[in-house]
Parts: structure tokens; C-alpha cells; sequence
């Protein structure tokens, strides 16, 4: 491997590679890359499920892989962990802000009150006119990731990135 | 290999594997449309749960298992899944009592190998148990919204109570593999699991104007790959693709 390389190196790398179903954020935005270890041989990356079925895994694996080879890395390991579990915390400040812009409004608070079986999430701030008058219309969105919210004020639907 | 350890941890993953494609039977049939996405998503989660079991099942079995063999190339008597995970769906009260029931338990269930002295298992728990909160959180509200609700969605409700009680249980008739893996520390507080139960049903049910039902006459078996008619019906749609075309990956 060329001596060069760096950790920084490689992760800005990554940075290429996008969530396919939230494509404005990069991996290492989402907080799915959890270390990048330099082999002598071998660049090893350490990643992590958001969701346990998280179908977009595969493809972040492949888009991990071929971004690093075009840029001359060919030997790749992937290794995933499960533990710690990736919670809402490790996505990134700047990534929250991407979310933002898109239009999914990015998890609000830290990912504590775990057992409050019926507080949904209120004060969900609408990404399109920043009003706090919203309400849930499903736990479950289009993606594992995401819940379904209305703004009351200005009438749109959107995502809302659940805390976890 | 220690069996016992093995025939939990294929257990766990049975469990996951057979309500997740039961669930998923229902994509693009849902009452409406965020219920459909919300099953769905349920079953996803436990698909892939249960490949996180299988993969650390193969590895403890060796011989060249994968979680594709143990997931499609065993039979029904070697499936150790609860007869209530492979009931069928019947009509949305029925999916829906189903699924808190199993939740209720896995909850309590995973709450246990959080502190298990085994690691890999800890740590599937570890990932495993935010979703399952998520899971109990949506069929309990929707228990309490179909008994509190209308005079039809409780007349269900209450059928749906009548055919899935008796399933109830097996959930705490532990298995020899069960209890050899408490003795270790593998599955710690096992004793506590029907009581921590009860009181997840009894608070819901409250809420719902259900009412336990009275004792009576429970099914079991599954553990022990005794099943009823459907896992077979079941086992036979998911698994025909690989038995025609053997080798086929995930």
C-alpha cells in the first residue's frame, strides 16, 4: 500500500459515497463508517448498519468498493459491527444541515426517552417554513429510517428522520 | 459445538425470520397505505434480525451452513419457531394481536440478551432492540385503538383474542436449549419473562377494555419443530426459489 495513504486520505474519500436513499448525505456523514484501519496490504473499513435490514447496505458496500478503487485502492476489507448500535447521535452536524436542505427535517434530541410508548415526537420542526406546528401522520415512512409528518401551517407533508 | 447454544440462537432467528415473511405476505395489501408501509417495514426489520441470528448460527454449526441453508433448506421439523410467529394473518386485528403479543415478549426478551455473557448475541440484541421498541410501540397503540374503537373493530379484536390466546403459552415453556443456555448465563432471567409480560398485556389491555382471557388449554410444540399445518405452506412459497434453483444468494 503507499506509505502517503492516510485515515484522512481514505474518509475523504468516502465522502463520495452517498446513503442511496437519503443521497445528499455520505456515509461518513450518516455515521455508518465507524474506522478506517490501514493494513500493510489491505485498507480495512469499518462499517455499521443503521437498520438491521437496512436494504441499502449492499449497494453502500459495492459504492464503497468501486469509489476506492477508481481511486487506485484495490485491496478492500469490509468488516461490519453491530455493537455499539448506530444510533441518530453519530450523524454529523453537517449532515443534519444537508438533511435540512433536502427537505427531511433531521432528528431532534438525543436518542434517550426509549420506553415512552405513546409521547410521539412533538415539535417537529417543518423543513419547508420552520413551523413547530406538526403532527405525526405515521410512524413508519418511506424508508426504515424516516416517519411521516404534516406541517399544520403551511399543509406539506414530510420526512422526519426518527430519532433511534 | 455446544447444540444447546445453537438451537437458541436458530430458535431466536426462526422466530424473526417466520413473522417477518409472514408480515411481508402483506405488502401492497395493507388496510391503507401507511399501514401497509408500516408492516412492511416491521417485516423488514425482522428479516434482517433473523440474518444476523443465521449468520452466527452457521458460524456455530460449521459445516458448511450459511444463512441461506438454514433459512431455506431445512424442513418444517427443524424449524424451532413459536406456532404463534407462523399463524396466519387473517384480518388486520388478527396481524395486529399477533404482533403485539410476539413484541410484548421480544421486547422483555432482548431486554435479557442485552446482559448476556455471550457476546455476538449481546450485540445483535444491542442493535436488535430499538427496532423492537418501535415494533411495540405501533401494535400497542393499535390494540387500544381497535378494542377502544369502534363496536365492529372490538367485535375483532375480541375474535382475534379468542384464536391467538392459546398461542400465548409456549412463549414461556422454555426448552431444554433454553434453559441450558439460562444455567450459563446465556439467556440470563428467564423467571422473570412471563411476569414482565402479564404486565405489558394486562397495561394495554387495560387501556384497550380487553380482558385476560381465562386459563386454559395451550398449544406448544414449535420449539421442538412440532408445528401446526401452516408453517408448511408457508415454508413451501418462501423456500421454492432455492429448492428449484439451488445456490441462489441473498
Amino acid at each position: 500500500m503507499t506509505q502517503a495513504v492516510s485515515k484522512e486520505n481514505i474518509l475523504n474519500i468516502l465522502e463520495q459515497v452517498l446513503d442511496p436513499e437519503v443521497p445528499v448525505l455520505s456515509i461518513v456523514d450518516l455515521g455508518v463508517v465507524r474506522d478506517v484501519i490501514l493494513h500493510e496490504e489491505a485498507i480495512e473499513i469499518v462499517i455499521t448498519p443503521t437498520y438491521t435490514g437496512c436494504p441499502a447496505m449492499d449497494m453502500i458496500e459495492v459504492g464503497i468498493k468501486s469509489t476506492l478503487q477508481d481511486h487506485g485502492f484495490e485491496n478492500i476489507i469490509l468488516t461490519t459491527v453491530l455493537s455499539p448500535a448506530w444510533t441518530t447521535d453519530w450523524l454529523s452536524e453537517a449532515g443534519k444541515q444537508k438533511l435540512q436542505d433536502y427537505g427531511i427535517a433531521p432528528p431532534q434530541g438525543g436518542s434517550k426517552s426509549k420506553r415512552a410508548l405513546f409521547s410521539e415526537e412533538s415539535g417537529i420542526i417543518c423543513p419547508q417554513c420552520k413551523s413547530t406546528n406538526t403532527e405525526m401522520i405515521s410512524q413508519f415512512g418511506s424508508t426504515a429510517c424516516k416517519a411521516q409528518y404534516k406541517c399544520l401551517d403551511c399543509e406539506e407533508p414530510f420526512d422526519y428522520f426518527k430519532c433511534h | 459445538m455446544d447444540n444447546h447454544l445453537y438451537n437458541f440462537v436458530l430458535h431466536l432467528g426462526d422466530n424473526a425470520l417466520i413473522l417477518g415473511h409472514r408480515l411481508s405476505e402483506i405488502c401492497g395489501h395493507g388496510p391503507i397505505l401507511e399501514q401497509d408501509m408500516a408492516m412492511t417495514n416491521i417485516a423488514l426489520d425482522l428479516v434482517g434480525q433473523s440474518r444476523n441470528l443465521y449468520q452466527l448460527a452457521a458460524e456455530l454449526k460449521g459445516e458448511g451452513a450459511t444463512e441461506d441453508t438454514l433459512a431455506y433448506l431445512r424442513d418444517a421439523t427443524e424449524y424451532k419457531n413459536f406456532l404463534l410467529a407462523e399463524q396466519k394473518n387473517g384480518d388486520f386485528a388478527k396481524t395486529v394481536l399477533r404482533q403485539f403479543f410476539y413484541d410484548a415478549f421480544n421486547y422483555h426478551c432482548y431486554q435479557r440478551l442485552l446482559m448476556s455473557n455471550y457476546q455476538p448475541l449481546a450485540a445483535i440484541a444491542d442493535k436488535a432492540n430499538k427496532e423492537i421498541t418501535y415494533h411495540l410501540k405501533w401494535s400497542s397503540e393499535w390494540v387500544i385503538r381497535l378494542g377502544d374503537g369502534t363496536a365492529e373493530s372490538m367485535r375483532r379484536i375480541k375474535m382475534a383474542l379468542e384464536d391467538l390466546w392459546p398461542y400465548t403459552g409456549e412463549l414461556f415453556k422454555f426448552a431444554d436449549y433454553e434453559i441450558a443456555c439460562n444455567t450459563e448465563g446465556i439467556f440470563p432471567d428467564i423467571e422473570g419473562l412471563k411476569a414482565d409480560w402479564d404486565d405489558e398485556v394486562r397495561t394495554i389491555f387495560a387501556e384497550a377494555n380487553l380482558d385476560i382471557p381465562e386459563e386454559k388449554w395451550m398449544h406448544d410444540g414449535g420449539k421442538r419443530g412440532v408445528h401446526s399445518e401452516h408453517l408448511g405452506f408457508l415454508l413451501a412459497e418462501m423456500q421454492f426459489l432455492q429448492r428449484a434453483y439451488p445456490g441462489q444468494e441473498w
